[in-house]
């Protein structure tokens, strides 16, 4: 699971970023890409190229990571041993999609070790919504449906990314993201059909995430080179407000389908133009979120850090002297 | 301070949001091992990704994990990425003449022409 990548407007320094550059290398990157062919770990690539990706695959790695522990704490209270098993699966991919995703980055020069130090001393982000606690079953449901929902959006946009090791581990991640969706939406399903007690659980997690999801795939773009130029790149494949369009045109619908109502009244489709309308959720609230004051950070970075701790013996135990890091392949 | 959660288990491991422990030195995580799958018998073994592990009995525990939770497998091997020689993509040009090289193509012999123009030939005769 994942938000849309928070990258700085770095819009003044265009020139800067593209004026170090090898013209003759840039043009065949350029072409390479405009070609639909993918771009591999050694080839040429510009800086800002290497570093963007980094950023973006490393934040997306920590997002999956973080994002299994508001879930991982459901699993020994989930409703029936059936919704124990299937939540430990979950959270088992999860994990597993973090996995995957620090190899991508590892192939483009940052080690494992320093993505983890970055991320336990605060300088990397992840996704803003791993930042809300889940303090019902029903917020456990509505993560699973709605935020890996989200999550899918981003990740098939990326997928056609032009970086071959980030697009291969996004096809594996999609194909594991379908049994989060039914499993999210199955317990969704069942506490909104169920007694008014459950659907009145639904209805209340609904209203608490709606911010959060609003938050998900991040501000309205400014528009700006520097985002042109990663658009062309093939670093980002679409604007926050296109994805959020295309999360709200296809899940809203079946929100409402269910009986269940959304907290803002001026959300609609604007049948003319195609687009919904909604009423945009508090921004000053995100980047207070994202930059450490939300009300789950603290806890969030300090279990990371624990379990890097407690792991830290068994690691030192089996480690050999004579190994040898080398990058990853692929 | 001491962090209060929802969670009961972070309660009780009464975690200091101040604290500083768990960063990594070194390789601390290990080197990596390229993990290739076979999903069915006699089809060939895959590249399908990498995995941090100390050795390869480890490697092997965690490619299972990781690669083969759902869908076919039968068969797995883990090689150190150390261990693997590759080519560069800038010496691609290794691979260029590879099209020219009609002669290895079963459709570049066309003898039905030869046999049809000697037949031709000797059944005017
Ligand atoms: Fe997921
Ligand atoms: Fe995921």
């Amino acid at each position: 699971m994942y938000g849309n990548a928070y990258i700085e407007n770095d819009g003044n320094k265009v020139n800067s970023i593209l004026a170090d550059e090898d013209p003759i290398k840039l043009a065949e990157f350029e072409a390479r890409i405009a070609a639909g062919d993918k771009i591999e770990p050694k080839d040429w690539m510009p800086k800002e190229y290497r570093k963007q990706l980094v950023r973006m695959i490393e934040q997306h790695a920590h997002s999956e990571i973080i994002g299994s522990l508001p879930e991982g704490t459901w699993i020994t209270r989930a409703p029936g041993f059936r919704r124990k098993l299937a939540l430990m699966a979950k959270v088992q991919d999860e994990v597993g999609h973090a996995q995957l995703l620090y190899s991508a980055a590892e192939t483009l020069g940052k080690s494992r070790e320093d993505m983890t130090n970055d991320l336990i001393n605060g300088k990397s982000k992840y996704s803003n919504v791993f930042n809300y606690p889940a303090p019902t079953w029903a917020d456990s449901a509505v993560i699973a449906w709605l935020i890996d929902a989200g999550a899918i959006v981003n990740q098939l946009a990326n997928s056609k990314g032009s970086y071959g090791p980030y697009c291969r581990a996004l096809d594996r991640i999609c194909a594991e993201e379908s049994f989060h969706l039914k499993y999210g939406h199955d317990n969704v399903v069942f506490l909104a059909t169920g007694t008014p007690v459950q659907r009145a659980m639904v209805q209340e997690a609904l209203n608490r995430w709606w911010e959060p999801i609003m938050h998900f795939f991040g501000p309205p773009d400014k528009a700006s080179q520097h985002s042109e130029i990663l658009m062309r790149w093939k670093v980002k494949m679409g604007s926050n407000d296109s994805m959020r369009q295309t999360f709200l045109n296809m899940y809203v619908p079946k929100i409402w389908d269910l009986g269940l109502t959304l907290p803002d009244p001026n959300l609609r489709k604007n049948e003319e133009t195609g687009q919904w309308e909604y009423t945009e959720p508090n921004w000053e609230t995100f980047k207070q979120v994202i930059n450490g004051n939300g009300p789950c950070n603290k806890e969030r970075l300090a279990v990371r850090r624990m379990a890097e701790e407690n792991g830290r013996w068994v690691r030192k135990a089996l480690m050999s002297k004579t190994d040898q890091y080398v990058t990853p392949l692929a | 301070m001491i962090i209060k959660s929802l969670d009961p288990r972070i309660d009780r491991a009464a975690l200091d949001d101040e604290s500083k422990v768990g960063e990594l030195s070194g390789n601390e995580h290990f080197q990596t091992y390229e993990v290739f799958q076979q999903v069915k018998r006699g089809t060939h073994h895959q590249h399908v990704g990498n995995v941090h592990a100390p050795n390869a009995e480890m490697a092997m525990l965690f490619a299972k994990e990781q690669y083969c939770r759902r869908g076919a497998a039968v068969n797995l091997w883990v090689v150190k990425t150390a261990d693997v020689f590759v080519t560069e993509y800038q010496d691609a040009d290794i691979f260029e003449t590879t099209e020219d090289k009609l002669y290895r193509d079963p459709n570049s012999y066309k003898v039905m022409d030869r046999i049809n123009a000697f037949k031709a030939r000797t059944s005017k005769v």
